[in-house]
């Protein structure tokens, strides 16, 4: 608290305010205007914020149900919303979980152990994740092309390819987890390992429990990163009933034929879960930004 | 700080508690069979002649077996699975691109040698010489065909044939057909069910019992076919109805005439420079290209000075201890970074639409124009800019918020006794001291939006197109998305092109991480 205080201070305070109002109003416009359109008669965008007419049809369409208009006419749901749902949340659980999986054993090696190359693979590591993947995407078709002859599963149009492509983004979530556990004084291990502990009970016993937070964090943003994953599961999945939403969602827009009521339906739908659990973890989020970042 | 005992290659201790013990034997086994599984990946892809692929695995599971074989390895199986995740599927489909840059992979140049050959001499044309109407059959619950020799009687083969049921046709093998005094007595089939059976009939082979093959050549014929490819010993082949030699030329990678005309499909042979060569000298692909490469800079730069803007201002004012209720601004201000991308991308989209969009209208309203954001080139890059920033902000906001708590208190004590104001204190104070720890964060930033394939795919889509480009490339594209347009939208595919373009970005990209582990002086 500033003791020393110049006398504009209200007219200050009632400034701030307003333009952090005006501010956030300019934010949260298009997502009230989603919620608004989809529940809005019709397929169009113009309107007033508080829906004039009053519908379900869209909320009914996007949770797979058919729709029976006033005039007797049923219209079938134009997409399996709820299947995309499903299939991003499968994908997007066994990625992350293996994601941190990967990166929690290599981070404790990285920030507990010595060996050779060490400095070496780490910055390599950062430096190889800055190319995205959208370049090597041939590569990548092909190498799953191949694959799918030998071992049907991993195959083009399969979950199994896109989960297995993601475990190459790992090395961000390491410099994360190695930050934090760096934070961590290393003797509660040695301890243990004095006591007789094997090198993995110290890591599995006493460092794990302690790093929960930064776990969930990664684990967090590894969910989110994999749910919004565009241009690999564009290339890898074809056939409708396997895509995810991010690539399902875009063809309710496609340029000829655009379905904007339907799709607000599903995009508050598929979107609200994620935000929320952003929005309850956004402290550890803000936290875990910068743990593993800056420290020189 | 510690080395395992292992890796120092003191004596293993032997554990008291059997699960530890058969842990370890677990682990053993588990290795020995991800071994074998990759070893038999190594033989499947060396038989197909797939030496790429093969040698991939052949690293993997002699690194695998080294990792965790030998003892003295011990630290590095922590770090291995995340290691070969990397190699499998970022460093490997790198090398890759790169070799593929060097080739002129193409859908025109998409199968291997063997494959393209095989097509041609699966390749077939219609004889000269007799052909037969077909009806289909049906007596009772069996289909048979009943053909009808057009033209003149032919001396030889029968006038009137008719097959075995259609039912008892085997996969692969000709159907038999004898001669017939008239036509069978069942009920004949119109021409739906005839094109509702297409697929199988043209799959079907008839064979007389002179031994001439018959195959559907029309909706209503069927004709002897005769293989139109000759395949030569020395590798040539000879086109049997032209008469003419067709020679590989393994410099293009096609079959060409003698007057040198090519003949699509073709291999992918190695080009050396040719797609680094089109790139800078080719001006249909010049001019776009570099048209776009210069659009990338500017829009990470732009994005980035903007994010850091709003982010920044709107961070202070969060900081201010005075202002009340900084929970729910924070809350309502981090918003478009908790809402999926994809999803609000697609709401910009339907938004800005030129005819029905709520922008259009409410600027229509109040300003009585409406511009033309996906038509225009200036209007569409601003829009891009405008949905990047909303987009981009809530980031720089939380990491300035961060970096911001860290500045210690007494700093505007002393600023607000000696009468600073609070833009004093932003310029003096807050914006210095978080540029220093904010600056690789800030390259990485740009690098993340000079690759942002997302925002352009899913906003624009890369146009307005620019005219007069050999390839499709459109004024919003960034180089990524130009890439991916080349390789896998149009007909083209031209994917050795597209691969020498992300070898130049990678050149970059690799530029911009050494710059940003140099300014941050990562310590590891």
């Amino acid at each position: 608290m500033a003791m020393v205080q110049p006398r504009s201070i209200r007219a200050r305070k009632l400034g701030a305010h307003l333009a952090l109002l005006g501010f956030a109003s300019l934010v949260v416009f298009p997502l009230l205007l989603v919620i608004s359109i989809s529940f809005r008669e019709g397929n169009f965008a113009t309107g007033s914020l508080i829906p004039e007419r009053f519908s379900l049809e869209h909320w009914a369409l996007a949770l797979g149900i058919p729709w029976e208009r006033t005039d007797g006419t049923v219209v079938q749901p134009p997409f399996p919303v709820l299947l995309w749902l499903w299939n991003s949340i499968k994908v997007a659980m066994a990625s992350s979980l293996m994601i941190l999986a990967l990166s929690t054993t290599s981070a404790y090696a990285f920030a507990r152990m010595r060996f050779k190359g060490k400095a070496p693979i780490l910055k390599g590591m950062l430096i190889f994740q800055m190319f995205p993947a959208v370049l090597s995407l041939v590569a990548l078709y092909a190498l799953f092309d191949r694959l799918g002859q030998l071992v049907p599963w991993l195959g083009l149009n399969t979950h199994g390819a896109l989960i297995l492509a993601s475990l190459g983004a790992v090395a961000l979530h390491i410099w994360t987890i190695k930050g934090y556990f760096e934070s961590i004084d290393g003797s509660l291990e040695e301890a243990a390992m004095v006591d007789g502990a094997s090198t993995w009970q110290a890591f599995y016993h006493i460092l794990l429990p302690l790093s929960v937070p930064i776990l969930m964090v990664v684990f967090i943003l590894a969910f989110i990163m994999s749910i919004m994953e565009y241009p690999m599961a564009s290339v890898l999945l074809l056939d409708e009933d396997k895509l995810t939403l991010a690539v399902g969602a875009q063809q309710y827009l496609a340029d000829h034929n655009q379905r904007w009521g339907d799709f607000a339906a599903a995009a508050v739908l598929s979107g609200l879960p994620i935000t929320l659990a952003f929005l309850l973890c956004q402290r550890w989020i803000a936290g875990g930004l910068t743990a593993g970042g800056v420290k020189g | 700080m510690f080395v395992t005992n292992a890796s120092r290659g003191l004596p293993r201790h032997r554990s008291r508690h059997p699960a530890e013990r058969y842990g370890r034997w677990a682990l053993r086994t588990l290795t020995a069979l991800l071994v074998l599984a990759t070893l038999w990946l190594v033989v499947a892809f060396h038989l197909r002649g797939q030496w790429m692929f093969s040698l991939l695995f052949l690293v993997l599971g002699a690194s695998l077996a080294i990792v965790f074989g030998k003892r003295e390895w011990m630290s590095h199986r922590y770090i291995f699975p995340a290691l070969a995740g990397m190699g499998v599927f970022v460093i490997f489909p790198l090398v890759y691109t790169i070799g593929i840059s060097f080739s002129n992979y193409s859908s025109s140049n998409l199968l291997g040698e063997e494959r393209v050959r095989a097509q041609f001499l699966d390749r077939t044309y219609q004889a000269e010489g007799q052909a037969f109407d077909f009806q289909l059959v049906r007596e009772g619950n069996r289909t048979r065909l009943y053909l009808e020799a057009q033209g003149a009687v032919d001396p030889e083969g029968a006038r009137q044939l008719v097959s075995l049921p259609l039912a008892q046709a085997v996969e692969g093998q000709p159907l038999a057909i004898e001669p017939t005094e008239a036509a069978p007595s069942g009920e004949a089939l119109g021409m739906r069910e005839v094109i509702a059976r297409r697929d199988r009939l043209q799959r079907l082979t008839l064979v007389t019992p002179e031994g001439i093959e018959l195959k559907m050549a029309g909706l209503r014929r069927f004709a002897p076919m005769l293989p139109r490819f000759e395949a030569n010993p020395d590798g040539s082949l000879t086109d049997l109805r032209e008469g003419i030699l067709l020679t590989p030329d393994q410099e293009t990678g096609f079959f060409v005439t003698e007057d040198g005309e090519r003949l699509t499909p073709g291999w992918p042979v190695a080009v050396g420079l040719d797609n680094y060569t089109r790139i800078f000298t080719d001006p249909d692909i010049r001019g776009p290209f570099l048209q776009i490469f210069v659009w990338t800079f500017v829009f990470a730069g732009l994005t980035v000075v903007f994010t850091l803007a709003v982010g920044f201002v709107l961070a202070t004012l969060l900081q201010w201890d005075q202002l009340k209720g900084k929970a729910i601004y924070r809350t309502l201000l981090i918003l478009p970074y908790a809402v999926p991308a994809f999803i609000s991308i697609l709401i910009f989209k339907g938004m800005f639409n030129q005819n029905h969009g709520e922008i259009n209208l409410i600027l229509e309203n109040l300003f009585g124009i409406s511009p033309d954001w996906f038509t225009d080139p200036s209007t569409a890059r601003t829009m891009l800019l405008i949905v990047n920033t909303w987009l981009g902000y809530p980031y720089m906001l939380l990491l300035c918020m961060g970096l911001i708590q860290s500045i210690p208190r007494d700093l505007y004590e002393a600023s607000a006794v000696d009468g600073g104001g609070p833009l004093t204190n932003m310029m003096r104070i807050t914006l210095p001291l978080i540029l220093k720890p904010l600056t690789p964060l800030l390259i990485a930033a740009f690098a993340f939006n000079f690759n942002n394939f997302v925002l352009i795919a899913l906003l624009t889509g890369g146009k307005p197109d620019i005219l007069g480009a050999s390839t499709p490339a459109g004024t919003t594209d960034l180089l990524v998305s130009y890439t991916y347009r080349i390789a896998f939208q149009d007909a083209g595919q031209q994917f050795g092109l597209a691969a020498a373009i992300a070898t130049l970005i990678f050149l970059l990209v690799i530029g911009l991480s050494w710059l940003n582990l140099r300014l941050s002086k990562v310590k590891v």
